[in-house]
Parts: structure tokens; C-alpha cells; sequence
């Protein structure tokens, strides 16, 4: 019989029996309904054929592709924080965890989805075992990924054992009796001996290092399949580090996104606390800074190289028609970076305001951005552009940048708002670099199948196929991770417990106060 | 073993675009009609298309335009991108250098397609349609075994097909050759486009053979091969204009 403190049986165990609660049932019909129009849409295309999609020759790849690539993306989040924060021994990574690792799950299953769905051949699957060849990046693919998943499935059953046999423990009385042998089954008989916590401990260090290479393989393997061919702007060694960066760098937005809904609907502010957030912020600083490091990097080649097939795939990302998605993406992340950056470190001003951290500031800066977002976003939408001079390539690319500075300006009229709410200002960040990896993959992918070598330039727009597989995908993933957050805890209970013991005890250790020294003193210094 | 080879030479070449129809309708290519078309979804083994296909500043506007006509079957590469990354081995090289597409393998991941330089492969977007006069009047010819399904037999929905330079017509005269019970030689056999070719601009041939005209052709100072710098040695061969 395992004891559990009664106010985390409060908070985690209690909310799985509670009633289905009228904003779940409503939110899982929408979603069910979203998935449901989405699998109707893939049936038809498997009758059909991939007709029915936007593709043609030669965008032979496009918005499942950029999907799979993204949605595995996100799946590094469960990877990085609960792995090597649990490797390098971080304390603060306790509340977090379980959230991150069913991230990788459920966005790998949902990841893994798009590559069949872009297959011409479902019925054929089974070639890749039967006839697979080994020299294929396609292959290398299937086999890191389906590891990655059955890793990532492990990393996230054994945190959870001990916490199920809790559950299993403290079952209220009126539990339904297939709950009771949930519980019962997944917990394998645990029962908090000393063999089976070291046993436990054991296997939950060995399954941490082993998952880092997998997961780093996974995004480089993508990153491979566009880089081993000859496609210009794909042909790149930098893709590998750049993807799995990347990687990393989405899947911290997904995470705390994720940790924010958790916290918000279980009323876990007292865990998931400020400290993580900071923390978490870091590293998620350090990943953008990353992040516009390699994307200056992987475009500087092609720039100064202006080679006759790699420019006209940057011109149209810079000046052409993917300006607006390239241009929005940087501000996605710039935007980002600000606001993680700059508020914190800002001082409090409660009466005399300078006039850019004003309000009225962020009124006018707004308004000129959507101006001069208009103008630049015309081209697109009416073929021509507006002004003549906005069709130059320099002045289009400098109106871009001015546009991302005057962006600037809005935010610091804005920073006093976002300094009083540093985690929905995390989460506004979170969601503009979700947004922004996403386009970074469509950055990446499209314009390169849209202009190859030797087939006239084509255009890209998804049809009602793709859009509606898409929407069901993130649908699906969001319901994947209501369902499990209903039936299991959403914080780790036995290590959060472990952790309370590890605060208490290092409370007792008392450091002493450094003795002044001769040198100290000779120099001045107190 | 030939090595099979072909030279066009886009100085006799009128782009008449003789050689996509013959190709056509020797391998039983759907039609998809101009909408379809629009898409990107036409299929044509043999293309006729202007280069530079996409204009640069240095292609020049009318009247001071530089532009030639290119013919483009498949390149027949040695060192094939789309061999290297089919993950279940339905595109290959024969024995006889000719790179192949099993239909009855092939698990429509596209992965070739995306590969290939040069655009030569194509997809069944949807079902193969014809309509009636046309559809009566297909070649019956097909290149079957087990699991094996080439050449010009109808393509399923949802693979990738190529031009194979008309493997059906090699395995043919092959089989005649061993029927008649004599070795098979290298003039036996061309494909469709370098039959019907108008300019007689197409010459195939043995490029082992040292005396044959693709291999004399080849060594012409005009001769060079599409993105020969990609480092995939097609054995598609052209002659320069001029």
C-alpha cells in the first residue's frame, strides 16, 4: 500500500475521477469532428489518388512533408528536457517532465502518420521490411524513427510505473472496474521495494542516455533525406545540426505551451512555477540565438556563391514570392527573442513611462506595421506590386527589415504589459516560434521543389485535402493529449516527492561565510 | 554486354516533338488532359522544351534572344541519384546500363522523383485514363514477371514511371535472337523516339563498342551531357549547336 501527501492527491489524482467536465466533452467533440472530416479526406485520397492534393510535377514533395518535418520537430521537446536535464541532474525539471515525454509520443506518432499519408502506395508498406535497402535515407528514417518511438514510449512508461501503482493505491470508492484494472495491469505489481527503485532508477538512466543520440539521429536523418539529394538549396552539409537545432528549438515552444494548458486546467501553479519557467526560458534563448546563427549560416553560401540554380531559390525567399512566409518567419522569431530578452530585464516604471514605452507607442507602431505588412504582402495577392519602387529587390528587402524594426516598436510599448505577465508572454513567444519553425520547414522545402534545375519554376498552393489532413493532425494531437492527461497524473508524483526531500535536505546543510583574507584586504576589497 | 547509349544531335533537331508522340503511344503514357496539364501533371517520357527552361537575364528578351530547343528522354545516369535513394529497389540499373522502374515494387514515396536532377521521372497522380478511340488502341506489349511489372504494361495508380528507352523492344529482340538461335547484336534494336525521329537527329547504339556511332559521336568535340558537373555521367549524349 503506497501513501501519497494528501494535497498532491489533491491536485494530480484526484481530477482523473472527477466527472467529465461539459468544456472537455465540447473540446473532444470539435476535435473528433475535425479528425473525422480529416480521415474522410484521406480515404478519398486513397481512392482517388494524390490528385487530389496541390502536387504536381515538379513539386513531386510539399505540405505533408513539411508536416512530418515539423511534428517530428516537436517531438524533441520530451528528448532534451526530461533526458538531459534528467542526465545532467537538474532539479528543476521535476514538474515537467511527464508533460515533455508525452509531447514526443503523441507528436511522433502524429509525425510518423504524415510520411504514410504522403505515400502514393499505402497498401505496398510492407516493401520497406521486405524489400528495404539499406543505402536509402528513406530506410535510415524508418528505423530511427520506430526506434525513437518505442524509446520514447519506454522513457515515458517507467517514470509513470510508480506513479500508477499510487493511483492504483488510492483509487476513490465509485471507480468504474476497467480504471481499476488499468491501474492495476500497467503498474506491474510495483510496490515500492528497494530492489524495484533501484531496479527502476537503473533502467530510467540507461533509457536517458540511450534516448539523446536516437532523437539527434531522428532530425538528422530528416535533414538528410532533402540533403543527400541534388536539389539546389537541399544539397547542404549544415542541414544535419541545423534541423536537430531546430528541433530542439520548436519543441520547447510545444512544451511550454503544453505545460501552460496543464497548469492552467489542473491549477498547478504551485509546481509548475516560475523557476521553470526561467529556466526552461534559457534554453530557449540560447536555441533562438542557435537558431538565426545557422539560418545566416545556411543562406551566406548561397548568397556569395550565386550559383545559377541556388540564388533564384534565395531571391524568392528574399525579395520574391516567398518573401512574405521568409520574412515572417524571421519576425516570428526576432519577436521571440525580444520578449523572452528584453522585459525582464527592463525596470519597473510605474509612474513617468518614456514615451516608447507608452502605450500610444504601441498603438502607432502597430498601425504602421499593418501598412507597411500590406504593402509588402500586395504582390502576392494582386500580382503586381502597389507602389512600383516595393517591386525592388533591395528596397522590398529593406522595407522587410524596417517592417521587423518597427515590429520593435510596438513591443516596447507593450514591454510593461509583458514584464507584468512574464508566463502568458512566454506562451505568446511559444506560440510565434511554433508558428515560425513551421514556416521555416516550408521555407525549406517548397521553394526548393518549386524551382528546380531543369523543369520550368512551378507554384504551390495546398488544396482543401491537404489543409483538412493538417488540421486533423493537430487535432489529433491535441485530443491524444487530453485523453492521456484524463487518465494519468500530469505531473510526476514519486519525483516531485523525491525532489521535496532532496529541498529539505539541502536546507539543513549550511554554508559558511568566507573569512576575509590578506589579499582581499591588501587590494581593498571587503 | 552493350552498353546502351544515345546521342541527339540538337543541331539536326527541328523540335518537332515527333519523338514524344511516338513515345507516347509506344508506352501507353496517360493523357491528362489541359487542366490537369496545369497542375504539373502531364507525362512525358520524352519532353521537347526550350533552354535555358527557366529565363535569366542572360537569356536576353526578343528580338536579341538566346534559346535552343532540348529534347529529353531519360539520361540513363551511371551513377543514378534516384537509384541511390529508393528504399525498396524498384528503380535499378540492368546489366545493360538501362535504369529501370518496377511498377509492382514501387511504394509511391516519390523520393526519385524529388532525387532526380533532370525531371525525367514522372507519377500516376491518378488512375491512367484514355479516351475511346485511344484506349482501344494501346500497346499490348508489357515487360511482366514475378513482381515485376515494366515497360509499357498500363502503370497502377500511385507509382512512378520513366522512360525505360523501351526495354519491351530489347527484351524482344533479345528473345528473337534466341529463338533464331544466334547471338543477339547491337543494331537489333532502337527505341520508338529515334525511329520516328524526323531530323534524324537520335543515333543509338553499343557505347562499349568503340566502332559504334554512339561511341564515335560521343568523343565529337560538340558532345557534352545535361549537368554533366552533377557528377551522375548520363549516357544520354547531345551535340551541341553551332
Amino acid at each position: 500500500m503506497l501513501r501519497v501527501d494528501s494535497e498532491l492527491k489533491q491536485k494530480l489524482i484526484d481530477p482523473l475521477f472527477a466527472p467529465l467536465d461539459r468544456n472537455f466533452i465540447l473540446s473532444a467533440g470539435v476535435l473528433l469532428a475535425l479528425i473525422g472530416w480529416g480521415a474522410l479526406m484521406y480515404i478519398r485520397q486513397v481512392f482517388l489518388g494524390l490528385g487530389v492534393t496541390g502536387m504536381g510535377r515538379p513539386v513531386y514533395w510539399s505540405m505533408y512533408i513539411v508536416n512530418f518535418v515539423f511534428f517530428i520537430g516537436i517531438s524533441h521537446a520530451g528528448t532534451l528536457i526530461s533526458a538531459i536535464l534528467r542526465v545532467t541532474g537538474a532539479e528543476w525539471r521535476r514538474p515537467i517532465t511527464r508533460v515533455a515525454e508525452a509531447i514526443t509520443v503523441f507528436a511522433l506518432i502524429v509525425g510518423s502518420m504524415q510520411i504514410l499519408i504522403d505515400m502514393g502506395r499505402i497498401d505496398r508498406l510492407a516493401f520497406t521490411v521486405i524489400f528495404g535497402r539499406l543505402q536509402s535515407p528513406i530506410i535510415w528514417d524508418i528505423i530511427s524513427v520506430t526506434l525513437y518511438l518505442l524509446g520514447s514510449v519506454t522513457y515515458l512508461f517507467l517514470p509513470l510505473m510508480p506513479d500508477l501503482a499510487i493511483i492504483r493505491d488510492n483509487l476513490p470508492e465509485n471507480v468504474p472496474e476497467w480504471r481499476r484494472k488499468l491501474y492495476t495491469i500497467l503498474s506491474l505489481g510495483w510496490s515500492g521495494t528497494k530492489e524495484q527503485w533501484v531496479r527502476l532508477e537503473k533502467a530510467i538512466a540507461f533509457m536517458a542516455v540511450f534516448i539523446i543520440p536516437v532523437a539527434v539521429s531522428v532530425h538528422s536523418i530528416i535533414s538528410w533525406i532533402l540533403a543527400t539529394t541534388l536539389q539546389p538549396g537541399w544539397h547542404s552539409t549544415i542541414f544535419g545540426p541545423y534541423f536537430v537545432a531546430g528541433a530542439i528549438f520548436s519543441g520547447i515552444g510545444a512544451l511550454f505551451i503544453a505545460m501552460t494548458a496543464v497548469r492552467k486546467v489542473f491549477g498547478l501553479e504551485k509546481y509548475i512555477a516560475q523557476k521553470q519557467y526561467r529556466n526552461l526560458g534559457l534554453l530557449f534563448i540560447a536555441m533562438n540565438a542557435i537558431w538565426f546563427y545557422f539560418t545566416f549560416a545556411e543562406n551566406l553560401g548561397i548568397a556569395t556563391g550565386q550559383q545559377i540554380y541556388e540564388m533564384p531559390i534565395l531571391a524568392v525567399k528574399l525579395w520574391g514570392e516567398f518573401a512574405p512566409t521568409f520574412w515572417v518567419m524571421i519576425t516570428c522569431m526576432a519577436v521571440a527573442f525580444y520578449i523572452l530578452v528584453v522585459p525582464p530585464m527592463l525596470k519597473k516604471q510605474t509612474e513617468q513611462r518614456a514615451f516608447i514605452f507608452q502605450p500610444r507607442f504601441a498603438i502607432g507602431s502597430a498601425i504602421a506595421v499593418a501598412v507597411l505588412a500590406a504593402l509588402l504582402v500586395a504582390p502576392n495577392l494582386v500580382g503586381a506590386p502597389v507602389l512600383a519602387i516595393s517591386g525592388n529587390a533591395m528596397v522590398s528587402t529593406i522595407l522587410w527589415i524596417l517592417l521587423i524594426l518597427i515590429v520593435f516598436g510596438f513591443l516596447l510599448g507593450v514591454s510593461q504589459w509583458l514584464k507584468a505577465n512574464p508566463v502568458t508572454s512566454t506562451v505568446i513567444a511559444s506560440a510565434l516560434v511554433v508558428i515560425g519553425m513551421w514556416l521555416e520547414r516550408w521555407n525549406i522545402i517548397i521553394p526548393t521543389v518549386t524551382h528546380p534545375m531543369l523543369v520550368p519554376y512551378a507554384t504551390y498552393t495546398p488544396s482543401l485535402t491537404e489543409i483538412s489532413i493538417m488540421v486533423a493532425s493537430l487535432a489529433g494531437l491535441v485530443l491524444m493529449f487530453m485523453i492521456f492527461f484524463k487518465l494519468f497524473p500530469a505531473i510526476s508524483i514519486w519525483e516531485l516527492a523525491e525532489g521535496s526531500v532532496i529541498e529539505e535536505a539541502q536546507k539543513q546543510v549550511v554554508i559558511p561565510e568566507p573569512e576575509p583574507s590578506d589579499t582581499r584586504r591588501r587590494w581593498g576589497l571587503r | 554486354m552493350p552498353k546502351w547509349s544515345m546521342v541527339i544531335d540538337l543541331d539536326k533537331c527541328v523540335a518537332c516533338q515527333g519523338c514524344s508522340i511516338a513515345c507516347r503511344f509506344e508506352n501507353n503514357t496517360p493523357v491528362v488532359g489541359p487542366e490537369q496539364a496545369e497542375l504539373g501533371r502531364a507525362v512525358l517520357w520524352n519532353d521537347v522544351f526550350p533552354m535555358p527552361v527557366n529565363p535569366t537575364e542572360e537569356t536576353g528578351e526578343y528580338p536579341n534572344v538566346k534559346s535552343q530547343y532540348m529534347t529529353r528522354p531519360c539520361m540513363h545516369c551511371e551513377n543514378a541519384p534516384c537509384i541511390k535513394v529508393c528504399p525498396v529497389g524498384a528503380t535499378f540499373i540492368n546489366e545493360e546500363g538501362i535504369v529501370e522502374q518496377n511498377y509492382a515494387r514501387c511504394i509511391g514515396c516519390r523520393f526519385c522523383t524529388v532525387g532526380c536532377p533532370y525531371g525525367v521521372r514522372y507519377f500516376n497522380w491518378f488512375e491512367p485514363q484514355w479516351e475511346t478511340p485511344l484506349a482501344e488502341h494501346l500497346n499490348p506489349d508489357r515487360v511482366e514477371g514475378k513482381g515485376v511489372l515494366e515497360g509499357p504494361a498500363v502503370r497502377p495508380l500511385g507509382v512512378v514511371e520513366k522512360c525505360t528507352y523501351c526495354i519491351h523492344r530489347l527484351k524482344k529482340a533479345h528473345a528473337q535472337a534466341e529463338a533464331e538461335g544466334r547471338d543477339f547484336r547491337a543494331d537489333e534494336y532502337v527505341p520508338a523516339c529515334v525511329q520516328t525521329c524526323t531530323g534524324k537527329a537520335r543515333f543509338f547504339g553499343d557505347l562499349d563498342d568503340p566502332n559504334s556511332t554512339v561511341s564515335q559521336l560521343s568523343m565529337n568535340p560538340r558532345s557534352f551531357r545535361l549537368l554533366e558537373d552533377a557528377g551522375t555521367h548520363p549516357k544520354t549524349v547531345y551535340l551541341r549547336e553551332g
